[in-house]
């Protein structure tokens, strides 16, 4: 039996707006164990962004507990949270948030930048390492205006991969992107879960996404609605194969 | 995040902006030079006035037959009549503090010589005016107590006169001149000692023995001023205070009244036209002092706008474990660049302006460490002052906002 990496019980987030509460999440509660591949779906207005700003323990919930690899992350204060995010988490965002101007090697390193036990020998080395992972060696000193958006992406997951995170949160990843580079992203996802026994939560509001995955999470509503594993879980490799080939992206 | 990241992260962040961060940098750049060249300008000339006025005797001691204090009718200075040679002879008699004296008996008037003549003013002096004002003798010899108690129409000229009245090359000394109608012969030329401060030509004069000029000339017996010095120039208040009472005892003031005269030591002239070119130099330094606080206003503006710029940049930052003093960190140092930068150009700018000042206008210049000291001080301190409020909102944004943020 794997350990839970997180567990969430009876998770409350009420925001006020006009003078009105708002309950963005209503009660929930779900544990993830280490190496899932859970995509969280809804449509929406379900709390899917505030349940990712929580877990990625960037927002607190107003109630309830949310415990990440041990820590109840209410106990935090503002910079313990940062000091959180840096070792626990790796962040994919929809839009990349690559630094502009700055080579993909210097990105990958930005979250060692922030962990001062960390050399700048070592930093290079293990962004080296990371950018190999996602098959982007030979692109260390290109910069994100001389990348195309899959290989953006790579980067960024390069980027959250390297501070060793026990979760990778992703956030609509595939969002910005077709389906062939949709399907090498996941594919990548894929790899990372199954070789590297990567916990990965995965933010999507598009079903075709959710089959890639090992557990599906469905909000509505501020409130779980649907947690089933998956039972015919997608390679992505091979339904990359069997897109029709186009004369897009060769690499 | 390490110091040393933080500087090479701020300097790549500046580099992608040069234009910008050069412009920014501009209004501290200017406000530095000119601080550097305005104190350098004030120090300069207030060196040079002290310079030349303790070129004039520091020990001087001069004593007015007018009283300046405010309030009733002023009476012009020349024809208030009150001192004399008694006031002299008492001062030689009494004073402790005072190495010598010499009255002084001015007259206005035309000197001739042959064809040419000058328009210039006789000044009627004692033989120890040589010592008191600083005069040497070029050629010829000073006049001695003989040719005072003679009145012998004997005198000196400066450079200034000698050029006017004397073909190039001619020798004055043994010549006989003119003052008005009164012939003089010339005994000696004084050493050209230049303008004073006050753009006055000291050279242009026609010195003789008091006496010849009061009986020959003014035909008075009241003096223009009396000239004396102190035996040293930390005497001299002390002097000051003697000659007033020894002066007020031959004019027979009873207590609580007023002087009918003024004594008045080089010190004092130096410390007020001191306290007056200090005040120009703090007016200088004020406006030039206002262009920095607007080079930081500058840096302030552009802060906020590279904040806003980057908004994005910093909700990344805080996600993958930026904290807020490391956010704060990078804008402040980001400022302070900026500031230094330009305070370094600002300074290699305002010596070099000194330099030109000092080189095409002849304007003395002074430039002290402590003016560039300060200037470079205060141009930290500006890119702190005014990088901290930028820097600090960008260290309180919401991460999830700043993400979020188009």
């Amino acid at each position: 039996m794997s350990k839970n990496i997180l567990e969430l019980h009876d998770l409350k987030r009420d925001f006020m707006m006009g003078g009105e509460t708002v309950h963005a999440l209503n009660g929930v509660s779900f544990n993830v164990e280490e190496g899932e591949f859970v995509t969280i779906m809804g449509s929406s207005g379900s709390g899917k962004t505030t349940m990712l700003n929580i877990l990625g323990c960037l927002d607190k919930p107003s109630a309830g507990s949310y415990i990440l690899d041990g820590t109840d992350i209410k106990q935090l204060d503002r910079d313990q949270l940062a000091r959180f995010r840096n070792h626990k988490i790796g962040f994919v965002f929809q839009s990349y948030n690559l630094l502009p101007r700055t080579t993909a090697l210097e990105n990958v390193e930005l979250p060692l930048l922030y962990n001062p036990a960390v050399s700048s020998k070592e930093r290079k080395e293990r962004a080296m390492e990371a950018l190999k992972a996602v098959k982007l060696e030979g692109r260390y000193n290109h910069k994100p205006n001389e990348l195309s958006g899959g290989q953006q992406q790579r980067v960024a997951i390069a980027r959250a991969l390297i501070n060793e995170p026990v979760m990778i949160l992703a956030d609509e990843a595939t969002g910005n992107l077709d389906t062939r580079t949709s399907y090498e992203i996941m594919s990548l996802m894929q790899g990372l879960n199954h070789e590297k026994k990567k916990t990965i939560i995965f933010v999507t509001h598009e079903p075709d996404i959710a089959l890639f995955s090992s557990r599906t999470i469905t909000l509505r509503d501020g409130k779980l609605v649907k947690d089933e594993k998956n039972g015919q879980i997608k390679d992505a490799a091979a339904a990359l194969a069997a897109l029709p080939p186009t004369e897009g992206e060769t690499k | 995040m390490k110091l040393v990241n933080l500087i090479r992260l701020s300097f790549r962040a500046l580099q992608r902006n040069k234009l910008r961060a050069f412009l920014t940098m501009l209004g501290i750049i200017i406000g530095v030079a000119s601080v550097i060249a305005m104190m350098s300008i004030g120090k300069g000339s207030q060196r040079s006035i002290e310079s030349s006025l303790s070129n004039m005797g520091s020990n001087l001691i001069t004593i007015f037959p007018y009283n300046n204090t405010p309030g009733g009718a002023r009476i012009q200075g020349s024809s208030v009549q009150s001192l004399t040679l008694d006031d002299v002879q008492a001062l030689q008699r009494d004073a402790t503090h005072l190495s010598a004296v010499s009255p002084t008996s001015q007259a206005g008037g035309q000197v001739i010589k042959g064809a040419l003549n000058w328009p210039t003013s006789i000044q009627g002096v004692a033989p120890e005016i040589t010592d008191i004002k600083k005069l040497t003798i070029k050629d010829g010899t000073m006049f001695g107590e003989d040719e005072v108690r003679a009145s012998a129409k004997v005198c000196l000229l400066g450079q200034t006169v000698v050029n006017n009245i004397f073909e190039p090359g001619e020798d004055p000394v043994g010549q006989i001149i003119r003052f008005n109608k009164i012939p003089f012969q010339v005994i000696g030329v004084l050493n050209p000692k230049g303008q004073n401060t006050f753009g006055q030509d000291q050279d242009d004069i026609v010195i003789a023995p008091y006496t010849t000029v009061m009986n020959r000339i003014t035909a008075t017996r009241y003096l223009q001023n009396i000239v004396a010095s102190a035996t040293s120039e930390a005497e001299s208040d002390a002097a000051a205070q003697e000659v007033a009472e020894i002066i007020r005892r031959t004019h027979r003031l009873r207590r609580g009244q007023d002087n009918d005269f003024t004594v008045r030591t080089q010190a004092e002239l130096i410390s007020t036209l001191n306290s007056t070119s200090g005040l120009l130099t703090t007016l200088l330094t004020v406006i030039a002092g206002i262009s920095l606080l607007i080079g930081g206003i500058g840096i302030m503006n552009i802060m906020y706008v590279s904040v806003t710029e980057r908004t994005k940049e910093i909700g990344l930052r805080m996600s993958i474990g930026a904290r807020g003093i490391d956010i704060l960190m990078q804008f402040l140092i980001e400022a302070v660049i900026i500031s230094v930068t330009g305070g370094i150009i600002g300074v290699v700018l305002g010596i070099v302006a000194s330099v030109i000042i000092a080189n095409t206008l002849h304007w003395p210049i002074l430039l002290s460490e402590f003016s560039i000291i300060i200037s470079f001080a205060v141009c930290v301190v500006t890119g702190m002052f005014f990088g901290y409020y930028p820097a600090q909102k960008a260290s309180r944004l919401d991460p999830i906002e700043a993400l979020r943020y188009e």
